[in-house]
């Protein structure tokens, strides 16, 4: 009865790319006397690829071909063809996730990553699921503390607080080992936001100027700061919201932070430091000095990680997808996969009325959504019910079927329910909607601006892997 | 040997010497009997979730990680002990919960609720609610009254006959028969599988199922029957399903969904999952430990 998913993550950041394969190990977790629970029980990494710079055409733009037959190299090494790749994830992070790279890497992808593996970027997801890459979400959850996970690396610090296991919040710096780039001696590169930096710690940096340690420093002291004024341990300055990065939600962390940890190519120097600066021609190095200085190491416990420059490549390949509940309802198999549907969540009032068999309301909320996410499709989601008795169940089926009507003719109807009532309601939408497939799943939670990849059923059809992305490119 | 004597005389020099000492002699006041004050005149109710869901253990190093735990389990986990006995909360709380299991077992299925599900009752060959418990014999026996009454309200030879009994639980019934009836019967119309006509037995034990398939002849039969209390949940249905169930068959042969109940799977969800297992079973012809799935 147990099956396994093959699942490849791939992060194509700043500095590096790189690639696991890891086997996502499910399992039906309840005795045969009760309904079916169908959990990941473990995740394998099965091949831990090399880690790459990204190939660049200049411009900061990625070399998108040159990604692909890296990547096609990577599947002949870990002995897998992309059609043996049932899920996954790519991540385009820091600065490479501008909207014309990831576009151009995102077509590249689809046809080489598999039928599910998807492009998936935006520093809120990066951020999520480094720190389940680091261990550290799990951490907080077996200890039961808080712990916020900084994955520093070339471009940017993703920060993730977990606490119990649960998100708490998440944001991103544009703070890297690489915004300040050293050639023989000499600096040959300052990001905007590095310069930003200098600035305020009262450093002047050109490019062609001598690269001194003293100097660049106090710069990266400045930026270590900015991280300990991000999780609140000492008082926030107008730079940090200045080099927090625009297209992350703004983190305002509310619960204050237990442990930290530190993943990304940098965290290998915060955890064994080096004096030999600018090995890598950039600051890296100095960068996590400063951080093992700074009040982040000094004043929270220092929690060890599974993995530092793999976390996001680790957490991509092993973190990212779920499984539904194990009662849904999906009879039309040769639906799936489907991939980048954005999730609707109807406002308060809409789902009460859908609550009373009224959906006039949720077509069009619905009948707006599409034409302002220009989708194809869409994911009903309703978070608001708990536990509804079966009038209710079949008052939501009337409603949704109304509402299906927004959709274009034939198309799928996707629900999503957050509580455990996915099966009833899906038979019930069947009897009621003829003229499309129904496909209804529960125990996932999506929030507003989130997009979901539904993959193949699996142990028979009890489950749907689910990936959930949390904003692709930025807002 | 227990010199009654010798202990009468401790207790007296015990209770002499605190009064002495000026101590007060009911112990255990302070905190328990705090917590336990009632507001606005009204005794807060020891079973509600929210009275369970506190955490009544005091001084703890990690509290976050305790509400974790309680979140996780309705086990009665955080809640302190006087010594090695328990907190007068956490004892009238189990005492409370045992008086629900208790009522659970000696009353009766709500009759507008039966009548609201359109269900006739019979009752197996148990005469009262207290020898139902005692004698599981009578409890999975028809008389032949019973059995001509069934035959000439119900449906003969259906696919699938469904019905609801009380078994050790007539408040498990009262509380997920209106959900779970409507959405199994449904699904399984959905199905094109043909059903029986429904009805309710009183005094019901789950092997009364295999008198009612044989009578009926139904290929696949299936009770909705309330589980014995316990003192998590009074409240818990079963799922008892079998193929060409009869008289003296093996328990191995029936297939069950339990834990039907708010904290468990949900009433209207078990009844969508009890029609696609019962669609299966059809299917495959085969029921309990055969019946792989």
């Amino acid at each position: 009865m147990d099956t396994s998913m093959l699942s490849v993550g791939i992060d194509i950041g700043t500095s590096t790319t790189s690639m696991v394969v890891s086997r996502l190990h499910v399992r039906n977790t309840a005795s045969c006397f009760t309904v079916p629970r169908v959990a990941i029980t473990g995740t394998e990494i099965v091949y831990r690829g090399e880690i790459y710079q990204t190939p660049q055409t200049g411009g900061n733009r990625i070399d998108a071909d040159a990604v692909a037959s890296l990547l096609e190299e990577e599947y002949r090494r870990a002995g897998i063809t992309p059609e043996q790749v049932q899920t996954g994830a790519v991540i385009i992070t820091g600065e490479s996730s501008r909207k014309e790279n990831a576009a151009l890497v995102t077509e590249r992808m689809s046809r080489l990553a598999g039928e599910f593996v998807v492009a998936a970027a935006g520093p809120d997801l990066e951020s999520i699921i480094a720190a389940k890459g680091a261990g550290t979400a799990r951490y907080s959850e077996e200890l039961g503390c808080s712990a916020a996970n900084f994955d520093v690396g070339g471009g940017t610090t993703n920060i993730a607080v977990f606490r119990g296991g649960q998100l708490e919040d998440k944001g991103c710096w544009d703070v890297g080992g690489r915004l300040i780039r050293v050639e023989k001696g000499r600096i040959s590169y300052v990001s905007p936001r590095a310069a930003l930096a200098a600035q305020d710690a009262g450093v002047f940096l050109r490019v062609g100027g001598p690269a001194e340690p003293e100097s660049l420093r106090k710069v990266t002291d400045r930026m270590a700061e900015v991280l300990c004024e991000a999780v609140g341990l000492v008082p926030e300055t107008p730079l940090c919201r200045t080099v927090e990065t625009g297209e992350a939600t703004p983190m305002h962390l509310k619960c204050p932070v237990d442990c930290v940890s530190f993943s990304g190519g940098v965290a290998d120097y915060v955890y064994h430091p080096s004096t030999d600066w600018f090995r890598h021609g950039d600051i890296g190095p100095l960068l996590a000095d400063s951080i093992r200085r700074s009040a982040l190491f000094t004043a929270r416990k220092v929690i060890p990680v599974l993995e530092t420059i793999r976390a996001t490549v680790v957490g991509a390949g092993s973190y990212t997808t779920t499984v539904s509940g194990s009662t849904i309802d999906c009879v039309r198999e040769d639906l799936l996969p489907l991939k980048n549907l954005p999730v609707l969540v109807p406002g308060k009032e809409t789902e009460t009325e859908a609550g009373l068999g009224r959906g006039g309301a949720l077509a069009e909320e619905a009948r707006w959504f599409l034409q302002e996410s220009a989708a194809d499709n869409t994911v009903f989601c309703l978070k608001r019910f708990r536990s509804p008795d079966y009038r209710k169940v079949c008052a939501l089926a009337d409603a949704l079927a109304e509402a299906a009507g927004a959709l274009s003719p034939g198309a799928p109807l996707l629900v999503l329910t957050e509580q455990d009532y996915a099966k009833a309601l899906g038979q019930a939408l069947r009897r009621r909607v003829k003229d499309r497939p129904v496909v209804c799943i529960d125990g996932v939670r999506a929030e507003e601006g989130d997009y979901l990849d539904l993959g193949r059923p699996l142990m028979g059809g009890m489950v749907l892997p689910v990936v959930v992305k949390t904003l692709i490119f930025g807002k | 040997m227990i010199d009654e004597k010798l202990i009468a005389k401790i207790t007296a020099e015990v209770l002499r010497r605190l009064n002495a000492a000026g101590t007060p002699i009911s112990s255990g006041t302070g905190t328990v009997s705090r917590r336990l004050q009632a507001g606005d005149g009204v005794l807060p109710d020891l079973t509600a979730p929210e009275s369970k869901a506190e955490i009544t253990l005091e001084h703890m190093v990690n509290r976050d990680l305790m509400e974790q735990m309680k979140r996780k389990t309705p086990a009665r986990i955080g809640i302190g002990s006087a010594g090695p006995r328990m907190n007068t909360r956490t004892y009238l709380t189990l005492r409370a919960d045992h008086a629900g299991a208790r009522d659970a077992v000696f009353r009766d299925v709500d009759e507008a609720l039966l009548r609201e599900m359109g269900l006739f009752t019979v009752q197996s060959l148990c005469t009262s609610r207290n020898e139902h418990p005692t004698r599981p014999d009578l409890g999975r026996q028809l008389s032949e009254d019973t059995r001509r009454e069934l035959r000439s309200k119900c449906q003969m030879n259906p696919q699938v006959q469904v019905y609801a009994a009380d078994g050790l639980s007539s408040q498990a019934v009262d509380m997920n028969l209106r959900d779970i009836l409507p959405a199994l019967m449904d699904g399984l119309q959905d199905y094109g599988i043909s059903t029986g006509t429904p009805f309710f037995m009183r005094f019901g034990r789950v092997p009364a199922m295999d008198a009612v398939s044989e009578y009926l002849g139904a290929e696949v039969t299936c009770v909705l029957l309330g589980e014995r209390p316990g003192l998590a949940t009074a409240n818990s249905m079963s799922a008892y399903i079998a193929y060409k169930a009869a008289v003296g068959m093996t328990e191995a042969r029936r297939t069950v969904v339990s834990n039907i109940h708010s904290g468990g799977i949900p009433a209207v969800e078990a009844g969508a999952h009890i029609a696609g297992l019962l669609k299966t079973i059809l299917e495959r012809k085969q029921s309990g430990v055969d019946l792989q799935l």
